[in-house]
């Protein structure tokens, strides 16, 4: 298991976070969610719900969000659950966080695949500016984290910052993605590579040439 | 080479649209009605009869799976039914594995028309799609298409006009490779911590809620509909006896082009390289081992893997295994021992701490596969290892223990010589 740990309860905390409640939006949301789980079984909804929490959070302070315990509290009354079943599931899946984390969470993925093409050097590229494993910035802007197979293989190595992939990295094209989000801009998600479009092989599909330019039928030639 | 007119995923690219008005225009959704009104035995006699065997690694057959949910469904304590659930295992975590993002990214469609087919077949009442966390964008594709499908009458009352109703829900995960394991995902939809169920009692028997459950990979669930339309016959004209069909296969690591491509099973490893990814970095002579169907399988030698089939069969032939069909390509440059220690590193951080043998065996067999890469062990440690990985195979309520012990199993059998020599040489320079 990873090396977590969960923030303190303490009365700042608490002074903090201890009058969370959902957004007018997330409140619908949250309602939506609960109705996808048959009567009875809404405890089914606390991952969802954890999520939504931890981005309401991540939208209040500008970062990409985490879990006080309060905030726990909240969740786990919604869904009559006792707390201990919501802290084991915000501390057993590795997406929650359970600590402050930065305004981008800069999660490089380091298994083989990656490493087989050069991920060692986005990390170090990570590293060059600053970055700490494990770490926030002192600015607050950068969090990292070293992260286990993200499923981008064919398009390796990869980053997942918040919501996005950037994939087929270099560590000059990191640099880059990274420089525009710090400017505040929004990169182009997806491969890096010039020329490519998702994971066909780079230069141009070997199959399916037709799809390409237009929305081919095939059924024709069944 | 298939032909591009025998291809499922004919949007695997992305190049078009993954809308339902563009999917449709490409076959999805193709009178639907006419499939379901086959009824649910023939259904499932079409997808024995086309060979089709689990997409997610097991390789079980599809349509025999689907045949073990009851026909009348079991009474609860009111005796009233139970409903039967399907859950689509879209949770791909499996380092090298790539293909169910292409297909709920690109052809969503393809797999919810194929929930609904499966759905039926089996007399679920609804299926929960079960996406994992990282995969955040691919999820909201999965969201919008399934409105769509809503909003067009395919899914939800009367679903397509079949006079059938049928859900479909999609559930994030959020970060943990266990729950791809079928009881460790149920276990997570149920709102827990996931972690693997002792069988029996089946899924089939009491899985979601204590209902019938089916688990079925993404992969196994979108072929289904084309293969209902095409026949089982058109399926299993593809690869060899006990290994037909279809698949998508994602190669990475040491290749030219790494890609994802749909491809005949049986098709030979050099061909799969030499046609769609520019073969091996600096040419087949560079090539050091294979592995051939996701972290969990052992690596092959390269002179064994070159002319091997890839399917179940041939794969096992060689020591090894189909899985996911995720292939990464190791050429002479790589650091052998890392790459598979990395591995090692992977199972400890994603073990679910439930059974000690995989709890406590996962980082032991990672501290010393460490040790081992820099040299600094003692030969015997070599055998050590070799039976701890046995100790730890097999023990374990889950299958995560043995995918731990494969890799290395498989490093000890193909490159024990180097393991020698570098304990011999002993390098700290090796060490970070």
């Amino acid at each position: 298991m990873a090396d977590r740990y969960i923030e303190p309860d303490t009365p700042e905390l608490r002074a903090r976070w201890g009058n969370f409640a959902w957004t007018a939006e997330n409140a619908e949301k949250a309602k939506d969610i609960i109705a996808r789980y048959p009567a009875g079984r809404q405890r089914s909804a606390v991952m969802p719900l954890l999520d939504l929490a931890q981005r309401q959070v991540g939208a209040e302070e500008n970062t990409q969000g985490w879990l006080p315990i309060p905030v726990m509290e909240y969740v786990a009354a919604q869904l009559d659950m006792p707390i201990i079943r919501v802290v084991e599931v915000a501390t057993f899946y590795t997406m929650y966080n359970i600590a402050p984390i930065g305004r981008f969470h800069v999660q490089v993925c380091g298994t083989t695949p990656c490493m087989l093409r050069g991920s060692d050097d986005i990390i170090a590229a990570c590293k060059k500016r600053g970055m700490k494993k494990g770490h926030t910035t002192p600015d607050g802007m950068w969090s990292f984290t070293e992260v286990e197979c993200m499923g981008n293989c064919a398009s390796a190595p990869m980053v997942q910052i918040n919501d996005d992939n950037y994939e087929d990295l270099t560590p000059e094209r990191l640099d880059a993605v990274l420089d525009a989000l710090a400017k505040g801009e929004t990169p182009k998600a997806g491969t890096q590579e010039p020329g490519r479009h998702t994971v066909e092989p780079s230069g141009g599909p070997t199959t399916l040439k037709q799809m390409v330019t237009e929305n081919h039928d095939y059924r024709g030639e069944w | 080479m298939l032909a591009d007119k025998d291809r499922i995923f004919t949007n695997v690219y992305g190049y078009q649209p993954w809308n339902l008005k563009e999917a449709q225009a490409r076959g999805a959704w193709d009178n639907t009605k006419d499939i379901i009104a086959k009824g649910r035995d023939l259904i499932i006699e079409e997808i024995k009869a086309s060979g089709l065997r689990g997409r997610g690694g097991a390789g079980f057959p599809t349509g025999m799976k689907w045949s073990f949910m009851p026909k009348q469904p079991p009474l609860d304590h009111n005796g009233n039914p139970k409903p039967s659930f399907l859950v689509i295992n879209a949770d791909e975590s499996e380092p090298g594995s790539c293909k169910d993002r292409e297909i709920i990214r690109h052809d969503p469609h393809l797999l919810l028309e194929g929930a609904l087919v499966a759905g039926f077949a089996m007399g679920a009442r609804a299926a929960y799609i079960y996406i994992r966390g990282e995969y955040i964008r691919e999820a909201e594709t999965l969201f919008a298409a399934r409105d769509e499908a809503y909003a067009a009458g395919l899914l939800g009352k009367n679903a397509a006009g079949s006079g059938y109703d049928f859900d479909v829900f999609v559930h994030r995960g959020a970060g943990a490779y266990i729950c791809g394991e079928e009881t460790a995902m149920i276990e997570s939809l149920e709102g827990k911590k996931g972690q693997p169920r002792l069988k029996p009692p089946f899924p089939a028997g009491a899985g979601l809620y204590g209902c019938p459950t089916t688990v079925n990979n993404v992969e196994s669930i979108a072929v289904a509909p084309t293969i209902m339309r095409r026949g089982a016959s058109w399926f299993s004209s593809f690869g060899r006896e006990n290994n037909k069909g279809t698949k998508l296969f994602q190669i990475s690591g040491h290749v030219n082009k790494p890609c994802v491509v749909e491809e005949e099973m049986s098709i030979p490893f050099s061909e799969l390289i030499e046609k769609h990814c520019g073969g091996i970095r600096g040419g087949r002579d560079n090539l050091l081992a294979v592995i051939p169907g996701g972290s969990s399988v052992p690596l092959v030698p390269a002179d064994q893997i070159w002319d091997a089939p890839m399917d179940f069969d041939g794969l096992k032939a060689v020591g090894s295994g189909l899985g996911t069909a995720a292939v990464i390509v190791m050429d002479k440059s790589t650091d052998i021992v890392r790459a598979i220690s990395r591995l090692s590193y992977f199972y400890k951080h994603e073990s679910c701490g439930q059974c000690t043998p995989c709890r406590e065996g996962t980082g032991w067999m990672w501290r010393v596969m460490e040790r081992l890469r820099t040299g600094d062990a003692a030969v015997e440690e070599i055998d050590m290892l070799q039976q701890v990985t046995k100790q730890v195979e097999g023990h374990t309520i889950c299958a995560l223990g043995d995918a731990a012990a494969w890799p290395i199993q498989g490093l000890i059998r193909h490159f024990r010589p180097e393991l020698e020599r570098r304990i011999a040489e002993n390098m700290p320079e090796a060490a970070e």
